[in-house]
């Protein structure tokens, strides 16, 4: 990687993002999939940093997963968005924060559209009354939550106990950044970095003492493709896609991924399963395969979370090589536990991917 | 066959946003199914169907709402970044896709009735819940690659949540917690007014009456689609 150009490049895509006081929307994916990873977040800028996120129980779903299946039009959309748009109004927010990357690239496309189409605009502005006699604001700064983590990565790095080092070498972890599509795909001027080189994470992951790969591959997308899964028939396409990306990867040795997108992990994560009981071919060494984890998940490692409580247990690839690269106890009996130490049994182990 | 916007197709794939941010002059480079996931897989060219929208010819866009191609995209818009045209084909196929149900040509192909699955879960999803993805909703029986962890999570839903902090179906803030009645009667409202409400119906009719056309239930239909891949009339060699 030559380092000096891709510095120039990203200098071009720098966001000058405001320091504080958000109003916080969560992912349909990310709370169903990933929960504790909001969890960390939340705490993370509140608890640790001392920063102003506020959430309201009357925020819903975007409806941008809906969307981008074709499942509802533009207009119902963009007035599920305005709604968004007029309870962080209400709520007396100007800057407005997602934890999802379809919602990011869904609000930046409805803000850009509705600045080329002011009519369009006007119209949604008309239907949000007609349905829910609400006005809205747009907001002055949209923000992904990853692009908050990123803008705080070195006070995060001062409050590191777990560097992205190995214990055992003393050389960085080599980690592989996977962006969601639609962070900067559609807009590059959004996102940190542009869509060729983006930072966000790359700025994480230098900055917590890891190594990122640079492999052929790297910007192809996870698979999801939205009806590309959500029909079981089409699943295939999901698949291939992440089959492709881990071929392409696996000759650099990776020992996690890091992710932005709350659906890249979950694909990285169990198509590698699938992958391994269709073919017998694991990813990582021994027969473990390689973490795909939220950008939560890795901020709450380095800073000390317990893995249990960072929700590592719902991968279904094992983490355990990691935190012993990393130097993280852990306690196994504690995995799968639930409140209070409830017994929650185990999954059962698979074929060909070890799981503990 | 008759359908809905005969002879006037074109002009209703114009009127669409999309289209108007999308389609500017392609100059037939091929970059966007160079870069394009769906290509690699699917026999699949995004660059053909730029040129087939840019031509206006009805009898072409016709052909195009009633295959399967415009179904292939995954909508990842890896083209967009790509195209030295700043075209979006991503969201000519979106705006193709919607043209395709409102028309009911998509009825057509087995692709399109896809729809049929997409709407009726996510749909309900938004409706019900307030999510577009819903863990109750979600099950590890027609999600398998979900793995033995999905499946323990499928039946240790709500002790999981707990210990990983969401406020599943409860009130107030926090992951996954109960949208209040009023949000969800507005969200029902929105549809009601922007045309997803009637969208939605049509798509439900629609397979409704396929089904009974095919002697199946609305379940059995629903399966049907759900399951069925006619592999080699997709993927490329």
């Amino acid at each position: 990687m030559i380092v000096e150009g891709k510095q120039k490049i990203w200098a071009d895509y720098q966001k000058d993002i405001p320091d504080d006081h958000y109003f916080y929307v969560r992912s349909c994916i990310r709370q169903s999939f990933w929960p504790a990873s909001e969890v960390t977040f939340l705490d993370i800028v509140r608890n640790k940093l001392g920063k102003d996120f506020y959430e309201n129980a009357y925020h819903t779903t975007c409806g941008g997963i809906a969307y981008h299946s074709d499942s509802i039009p533009q207009e119902t959309a963009m007035t599920i968005i305005a709604r968004q748009f007029a309870l962080m109004h209400e709520s007396g927010y100007e800057n407005y924060v997602c934890s999802c990357i379809t919602s990011f690239g869904l609000y930046t496309e409805t803000l850009e559209t509705w600045h080329e189409f002011p009519e369009l605009e006007a119209k949604i502005r008309q239907y949000l009354w007609d349905s829910c006699k609400k006005e809205f604001a747009k907001p002055k700064y949209l923000a992904h939550a990853s692009d908050m983590i990123y803008k705080f990565r070195f006070d995060i790095a001062k409050q590191m106990k777990f560097p992205l080092v190995n214990v055992k070498t003393g050389k960085p972890l080599k980690v592989v950044e996977h962006i969601g599509c639609h962070y900067s795909k559609m807009f590059p001027s959004k996102g940190f970095g542009g869509a060729e080189y983006p930072h966000v994470l790359v700025g994480m992951v230098e900055a917590w003492g890891g190594e990122v790969i640079d492999y052929p591959e790297r910007r192809q997308c996870c698979g999801f493709g939205f009806r590309q899964y959500f029909v079981q028939a089409n699943r295939g396409y999901s698949e291939s896609n992440t089959h492709k990306k881990f071929e392409s990867m696996e000759p650099y040795e990776p020992d996690l991924i890091i992710t932005n997108c709350p659906g890249c992990p979950y694909f990285l994560d169990r198509w590698q399963y699938v992958i391994a009981e269709q073919t017998g071919k694991t990813y990582g060494k021994n027969g473990y395969g390689i973490p795909a984890l939220t950008y939560e998940e890795v901020a709450g490692l380095v800073m000390g979370y317990d893995p249990w409580d960072l929700g590592l247990q719902v991968h279904q690839v094992a983490i355990e090589p990691l935190l012993e690269k990393m130097g993280i106890h852990y306690d196994p009996k504690k995995k799968y536990q639930g409140v209070n130490g409830k017994d929650l049994g185990m999954p059962q182990c698979p074929m060909h991917i070890k799981s503990v | 066959m008759e359908y809905r916007f005969k002879g006037h197709l074109v002009e209703e794939l114009y009127k669409d946003y999309r289209i108007k941010e999308g389609m500017k002059a392609c100059m037939n480079c091929g970059v966007c199914t160079a870069v394009c996931p769906a290509a690699e897989f699917y026999k699949y060219n995004p660059k053909n169907i730029v040129n087939i929208v840019a031509r206006k010819k009805e009898e072409e866009i016709e052909e195009l709402l009633k295959g399967d191609q415009i179904w292939y995209c995954g909508e990842c818009m890896s083209c967009v970044t790509r195209c030295p045209r700043a075209n979006a084909p991503g969201l000519v196929i979106m705006s193709l896709r919607k043209l395709a149900m409102r028309s009911g040509l998509y009825m057509l192909s087995e692709k399109g009735r896809q729809q049929y699955i997409v709407v009726k879960d996510l749909c309900s999803n938004i409706l019900n819940y307030g999510y577009c993805v819903y863990p109750r909703t979600f099950e590890y029986e027609t999600h398998k690659e979900y793995g033995p962890v999905g499946k323990w999570i499928n039946e240790h839903l709500d002790d999981i949540h707990a210990r990983l902090g969401s406020n599943l179906d409860g009130d107030g803030p926090g992951g996954l917690r109960k949208i209040p009645k009023e949000s969800l009667d507005q969200l029902k409202k929105i549809f009601d007014v922007t045309g997803a409400t009637e969208l939605m119906e049509q798509v439900l009719g629609d397979a409704h009456e396929e089904a009974v056309k095919e002697n199946m239930t609305d379940e059995e239909y629903f399966m049907s689609v759900y399951t069925t891949n006619n592999a080699e009339k997709h993927l490329n060699e």
